[in-house]
């Protein structure tokens, strides 16, 4: 090497550990490290994270956990994809397993576990597991009896959707019960206003927004175990139970009297839904918590006093406690290295769901988070009740199913139910008929 | 972010190796091909040349095309063979008869629409002043993506429930005194304005296709016929289309395969409900949403069938064209 380059070099050298040094200190002077003195130090040490989380909230997950990667220094590398359910299982069978993976989908995890390759929950996550979650939740990550899986995320779909600023020039209130809602409908019919928007459109998945107001009915109605059993169809559709919490849907969601044009629901599309509410042309939605996003690119503002903010969908059945349909992800460990099992632990951790929840919209259902810390008023109400150690929580129904019907039967049946008037008997049998055999 | 940079070397690094390896490998094939001489070299070069292609063919098609047979008479996962399960599938289930009554349906409308009135426009539009713009008019609707043209499409046959009405075809029809009506739930005219997006995207092809061959007319023999006294649609019918008659025949074929394959514009309106499904969208919906590859296959085998015929025809009377 000729002297003048070997100077160039050198002069990037310096400039290079100068512009590291630079951007490293302000931070790491600023880091309070006493969160983090219960785990041991991984330096040099890389955890690989696999999930379906794509961008931009990869970048928020690692400014959430980057006090802990400085403290402990760690380096958590997150892989997102699109395609994470069709490669996850081809990685596992391949040998390429990633230390970690946030399934979103109960089934998946189980079917993962059935490779072998899934490491049961370290002690820390169990206890965590035990501390923070509500049972139901628990059994969502335990597979024959061994827990394997903290959530992680979850979202929640029993909200409905209205209008505080309509309810008040009209003097409505917000309904506790059923019977409270429907009194509330009738109240809205009497005052010649339509109660309830719905739409099932959605391209070529139309119809998806009727499963999730069947979920609702038959785990309001039933509660869990007849829930699972439907999932698994040791319960048929066409069974009477089934009939009869859509026949409860119909007369919500398909009362002449509450919407309008029942069949115009089946060619509304989902998004369309709930334009009307900001303006009282329909006074409630039932839609998942993410239904925000779409009501703010309208231009209205969400909460407890604004254009639009949601309400829970009240329980029908005391004996079922605090329903719950919604979503999640589950953190499952691939391998059992010190370093990825305290990775674990912290992300089962209250400290990692806090410091998440205050930077944008994420809800967990870990008790441990104070509501106080979440950034956005629609997740602090959704973070009510998905943590409340009482709730009954029962995962979407028609992703557990398999996709012959999930994707498939009933969202087809459930449209042409409300768009061509088919009856429910006609319609629970087409949708069992589907069923796969085996 | 600190990523980036070698992650896009290593990214441009093998890249550049392919091609390098690409072009050895060619060379030493070109090389040793070269070395030989006489009357073998003739074989070898068609050898050399022919393989590339062949090679290629085989895997983008003839594979493919034998794996799609194959996991047709397979189940969802393609694991266990379950013999004609998927197409007596396709006899028993009630939807399918539906799907195959409107894609008979497509099939025999859509290409004889748009192909009349393709030809219509043409010879209307043939010699009359500023040609080009009337015909870029016409043929810009097929610029747009199916999708695009079906997003234009609702807006037209919009129905909103106890409000204004923002849908053109609403205002028209209330404008004669109608009542506004939900058109993509009436069946069966749904299938019908579903076809209309086709037409209107593909009848400027057809203009501009059958506009060329009506040029290719050649002017003595218009002008001989003219003073024998054709004009008019005499002209039209005993002189040009007899003579563009081999274009119509294309033209017709090519639709035909295109709303055989059709499921863009039935996905983005109705998502194949409200008895609109058609054999191209099912088998999407089977094969990417419902992930039962059994199924899907055994509809892009009938999908294949049908096309088949047709394909031939075209083929031959192409043939039978360049013979004369």
């Amino acid at each position: 090497m000729k002297k003048s380059t070997r100077v160039v070099f050198g002069a990037l050298a310096v400039s290079l550990v100068a512009s590291v040094v630079a951007s490293v200190s302000p931070a790491s002077a600023a880091v309070n490290c006493d969160p983090y003195t219960g785990y041991k130090s991984m330096k040099g040490k890389t955890v690989t994270i696999f999930t379906s989380i794509l961008e931009p909230e990869l970048t928020t997950l690692q400014t959430a956990t980057k006090d802990f990667q400085t403290c402990t220094g760690v380096k958590i590398k997150i892989e997102g994809s699109n395609q994470f359910e069709a490669l996850l299982p081809v990685r596992v069978k391949g040998g390429n397993a990633p230390d970690l993976a946030w399934i979103p989908q109960p089934g998946l995890l189980v079917k993962m576990v059935a490779t072998g390759k899934v490491v049961p929950a370290p002690k820390a996550v169990v206890a965590n597991i035990k501390k923070y979650w509500s049972a139901s939740w628990a059994d969502l990550g335990t597979v024959n009896k061994k827990i394997y899986a903290a959530p992680f995320g979850s979202n929640m779909k029993s909200l409905v959707w209205y209008s505080p600023k309509q309810f008040a020039k009209n003097g409505y209130t917000v309904p506790k019960t059923w019977a409270e809602m429907e009194a509330l409908s009738d109240k809205m019919a009497a005052n010649g206003q339509i109660a309830w928007c719905g739409g099932l459109g959605s391209g070529g998945a139309t119809g998806w927004p009727g499963t999730d107001w069947v979920e609702q009915m038959v785990l309001r109605e039933y509660g869990a175990q007849v829930y699972a059993d439907w999932v698994s169809h040791k319960v048929k559709f066409s069974d009477p139970k089934i009939q009869a919490a859509m026949k409860k849907v119909a007369d919500w969601m398909q009362n002449p009297k509450w919407v309008g044009n029942v069949k115009g629901i089946a060619t509304t599309t989902f998004q369309d839904a709930g334009k009307g509410i900001p303006t009282g042309k329909c006074n409630m939605l039932q839609q998942a918590s993410f239904y925000g996003n779409i009501l703010a690119d309208e231009g209205a503002t969400i909460s407890e006093k604004g254009d639009v903010f949601a309400f829970y969908l009240p329980a029908t059945n005391s004996k079922v406690t605090v329903p719950v349909v919604g979503g999640g992800e589950f953190t499952a460990a691939f391998s059992s290295r010190p370093e990825v099992q305290q990775v674990q632990a912290y992300l089962s951790s209250a400290t990692f769901a806090t410091s998440r929840v205050q930077l944008d919209n994420w809800v967990s259902a870990n008790s441990g988070v104070p509501l106080a810390a979440y950034k956005n008023p629609i997740d602090r109400l959704a973070a009510t009740y998905l943590s409340n150690p009482k709730s009954t929580f029962a995962f979407d129904a028609s992703d557990l199913m398999p996709a012959a019907v999930g994707a498939g039967a009933e969202w087809k049946e459930f449209t042409a139910w409300f768009g061509e008037g088919k009856s429910i008997a006609e319609v629970t049998k087409a949708i069992d008929a589907a069923w796969p055999a085996s | 972010m600190e990523d980036f940079l070698p992650t896009t070397l290593s990214k441009f690094g093998s890249v550049f190796s392919a091609i390098a390896i690409f072009t050895v490998v060619l060379g030493t094939i070109f090389f040793i091909a070269g070395k030989f001489n006489g009357k073998k070299s003739k074989y070898i070069a068609i050898a050399v040349f022919v393989s590339p292609a062949l090679i290629l063919l085989s895997a983008g098609l003839v594979i493919p095309a034998v794996r799609t047979v194959m996991f047709s008479f397979m189940d969802a996962d393609s694991l266990n063979f379950i013999g004609f399960d998927n197409y007596t599938w396709m006899f028993k289930d009630p939807n399918v008869a539906i799907i195959m009554r409107n894609t008979i349906l497509w099939l025999l409308v859509t290409p004889l629409f748009t192909t009349a009135l393709g030809l219509l426009l043409a010879v209307m539009l043939d010699r009359i002043k500023r040609e080009s713009i009337p015909k870029s008019l016409l043929f810009m609707p097929m610029a747009i993506s199916f999708v695009g043209a079906s997003i234009i499409w609702k807006f037209v046959y919009e129905f909103r429930e106890g409000d204004v009405q923002i849908g053109l075809l609403n205002a028209i029809w209330t404008f004669f005194g109608g009542e506004p009506v939900n058109w993509m739930l009436s069946k069966p005219i749904n299938t019908f304005l579903l076809m209309i997006i086709l037409v209107w995207t593909q009848m400027g092809f057809a203009m501009v296709i059958l506009s060329a061959a009506i040029k290719a007319v050649p002017a003595d023999v218009v002008e001989a016929s003219a003073l024998d006294g054709a004009y008019g649609f005499k002209l039209f019918r005993n002189i040009t289309f007899p003579m563009v008659k081999t274009t119509v025949i294309v033209v017709l074929a090519t639709q035909v395969v295109g709303a055989l394959k059709l499921f863009d514009i039935v996905r983005t309106m109705t998502g194949g409900n409200f008895g609109t499904n058609v054999l191209a969208n099912e088998m999407y919906s089977q094969v990417f949403v419902q992930f039962d590859q059994g199924k899907g296959s055994a509809l892009a085998v009938v999908l294949f069938i049908c096309v088949t015929p047709i394909l031939i025809y075209n083929i031959r009377s192409i043939r039978r064209e360049r013979a004369h």
